[in-house]
């Protein structure tokens, strides 16, 4: 008994300890950023600054005044939510036909979709920007953007919208069919209610998906669809004269999407471990 | 009208043949079960005539009109099912109104059948709760609501008693077979449970391995079931069978002899054997007579005021007009 009790004393204090120290290891990239976005980029790579410095607002009215923050900021919202709705409003048709209507090959098309995920997209680079630029003429648009994050997130997407269909008992949309609603009426009126926490949880996922999204949409786009990704990019310079600046951008840039997994942490948690807790 | 008509009926799963081809008519108005052991095929056949699955050969007609092809929504039959399938996000007015809002029913009219059917089930304090906030017995009104209010051409019920207690399933099954009655529709009914074919049914149609066995009233299958399995499944305490000389000498591989239709004495009778278990249940006593040469086990129905101990030896004696006489195939010589 001794042993027992003795022993969850030590976890009790051990287990949150650790738990602190690898958040903190965690946060700490992103604290160093927040702070440096206040220096200037002289102070920046100076030590003896590291915590220690005159805070200053150059960085961010620099970000605005010369690099138009606000249109790589609307050009994110337009592309993420554009993206998530086309995800979602082809997404949870296919995941419902593919829970409650299955075929002999639908566990393969799962698999078929995820192995896209697989494939390193450096491998289809120069066909996509000869295709995008020289053939169809959408290079650096709205369209090209939200199709190409549209596509990449629509497999993880079926995959978590499937499993969240799955554990809806099969009798409630046959209910449904003997009630005489037709298909779309089913995901409309019994599906989509009843797995509303599930698509929530799928949504925003694909929101932080599409807002983090980099290596598409700094090389589809130059200036008309660039996305906060690009303007990140568009500020790295190898000789790192620039760290203020550039964590100012970062900072500007990875905000809104830390703000709202914030508030929405209860919804991710659960969607990032669908099918783990029941 | 209802009137269904099942033709070659066929349903495959991959390559197992669950039903063979099966022919079968549900007259209008008719309260027909089906019935069998667990695996037998009769919630397919159900799911076949309601449109939940797709026949793999054959015609399903319903009222003339073949519907085969036709899905659920449109065949005009309402289903019960055994875990009620509410919907869980819906208020019990809205469980019930929902096929009506379906249909594009006006709310006024709406209303009204909610109203009545509420009124007829119990259920005008519930309206306003969910679902989850009901006990199981409440839960199956409402599913039985959701059914009445669409005026179905016919009712499909697939084992709906049997999540429900003892004390509730008794209720309930007289309430459905009321509402039958007053209402007249065709009702097809699923179970597992011999009782509750036996006391609803017009019909029983007893299903084993997705063969009809026998279609009859329930006295017809009680008083003359047509094989060894009917026999051995309509019934209960169920039927005793015995071989060897005692059916030869009658002219038959098998003889059934139910329960209650043995008569027991302590001087004399046609069989002898030792009492091992008696159970008593008020009204009546069950014996379970070993040593009689026959079979392993005799049952034996008598009144409850007899009463034997283990071991004691009784003399059985069988209503000989009651006897069934099986060949060696199992089929009923008559």
């Amino acid at each position: 008994m001794a042993i027992v009790a003795h022993h969850s004393r030590f976890s009790k204090i051990a287990w949150p300890v650790l738990a602190w120290i690898v958040a903190l290891l965690f946060f700490f990239p992103i604290f160093w950023m927040l702070l440096t976005s206040f220096k200037t980029d002289a102070d920046a790579v100076k030590p003896e600054h590291l915590l220690f410095f005159t805070p200053t607002l150059e960085n961010y009215a620099n970000m605005t005044e010369n690099y138009d923050y606000w249109r790589f900021a609307t050009n994110s919202v337009i592309a993420s939510v554009m993206a998530t709705a086309v995800t979602l409003f082809v997404g949870i048709p296919s995941a419902y036909a593919m829970a409650f209507n299955p075929s002999r090959s639908t566990k393969d098309m799962l698999m078929w979709m995820l192995s896209t995920k697989m494939l390193p997209a450096a491998g289809v680079l120069y066909p996509m920007t000869f295709l995008t630029k020289n053939i169809l003429g959408i290079f650096d648009t709205h369209f090209l953007i939200i199709l190409v994050l549209s596509l990449i997130n629509l497999p993880i997407v079926i995959w978590m919208l499937f499993t969240y269909f799955k554990e809806i008992p099969r009798d409630i949309i046959e209910a449904g069919k003997m009630d005489g609603v037709s298909t779309w009426g089913e995901i409309r009126e019994i599906l989509i209610p009843l797995a509303w926490g599930g698509i929530a949880s799928t949504a925003l996922l694909c929101f932080i998906f599409c807002w983090n999204e980099a290596y598409w949409t700094v090389r589809l786009t130059t200036t008309d669809a660039a996305t906060l990704s690009k303007l990140i990019e568009g500020n790295r310079a190898p000789e790192g004269l620039f760290f203020g600046r550039l964590s100012a951008v970062s900072t500007a840039a990875v905000g809104p999407i830390v703000v709202l997994g914030w508030f929405c942490q209860k919804q991710l948690v659960q969607g990032l471990t669908f099918g783990a807790v029941k | 009208m209802g009137r269904i008509l099942l033709e070659n009926v066929t349903k495959s799963f991959g390559d197992a043949q669950v039903i063979p081809p099966l022919d079968l008519v549900i007259d209008d108005g008719e309260f027909t079960v089906f019935v069998g052991p667990s695996g037998c095929g009769k919630s397919t056949l159900l799911r076949l005539i309601a449109g939940l699955e797709e026949t793999s050969s054959g015609t399903i007609t319903i009222d003339g009109l073949d519907v085969t092809q036709v899905p659920p929504s449109k065949r005009g039959l309402a289903m019960v099912f055994q875990s009620y399938a509410l919907y869980p996000h819906m208020t019990v007015r809205k469980n019930i109104a929902f096929p009506m809002r379906m249909a594009g029913l006006s709310q006024a009219e709406q209303d009204k059948r909610v109203m009545t059917a509420a009124k007829s089930l119990n259920l005008v304090d519930y309206l306003d709760r969910k679902p989850g906030q009901l006990s199981g017995g409440q839960r199956q009104r409402v599913a039985i609501g959701r059914a009445i209010v669409r005026d179905p051409t016919a009712f499909l019920f697939d084992e709906p008693l049997s999540n429900l207690d003892a004390a509730l399933r008794v209720g309930m099954r007289l309430e459905i077979s009321e509402m039958h009655k007053r209402m007249q529709t065709t009702m097809i009914y699923v179970t597992h449970d011999q009782v509750e074919a036996m006391t609803m049914a017009d019909k029983i149609v007893v299903l084993q391995a997705g063969v009809i066995e026998q279609v009859g009233s329930p006295l017809e299958l009680y008083r003359s079931p047509c094989n060894l399995f009917v026999a051995g499944f309509i019934g209960s305490p169920k039927m005793n069978f015995i071989t060897g000389t005692e059916a030869a000498n009658r002219h038959a591989h098998t003889l059934g002899v139910r329960p209650e239709h043995i008569a027991v004495s302590t001087q004399t009778g046609a069989w002898t054997g030792r009492v091992s278990v008696s159970e008593h249940l008020g009204s009546d006593t069950f014996l379970h007579v070993h040593e009689t040469g026959l079979a392993d086990t005799l049952t034996v129905r008598t009144n409850g005021e007899i009463s034997f101990k283990h071991g004691d030896i009784i003399h059985l004696t069988p209503r000989e007009e009651m006897v069934h006489r099986f060949d060696a195939a199992g089929l009923r010589i008559s």
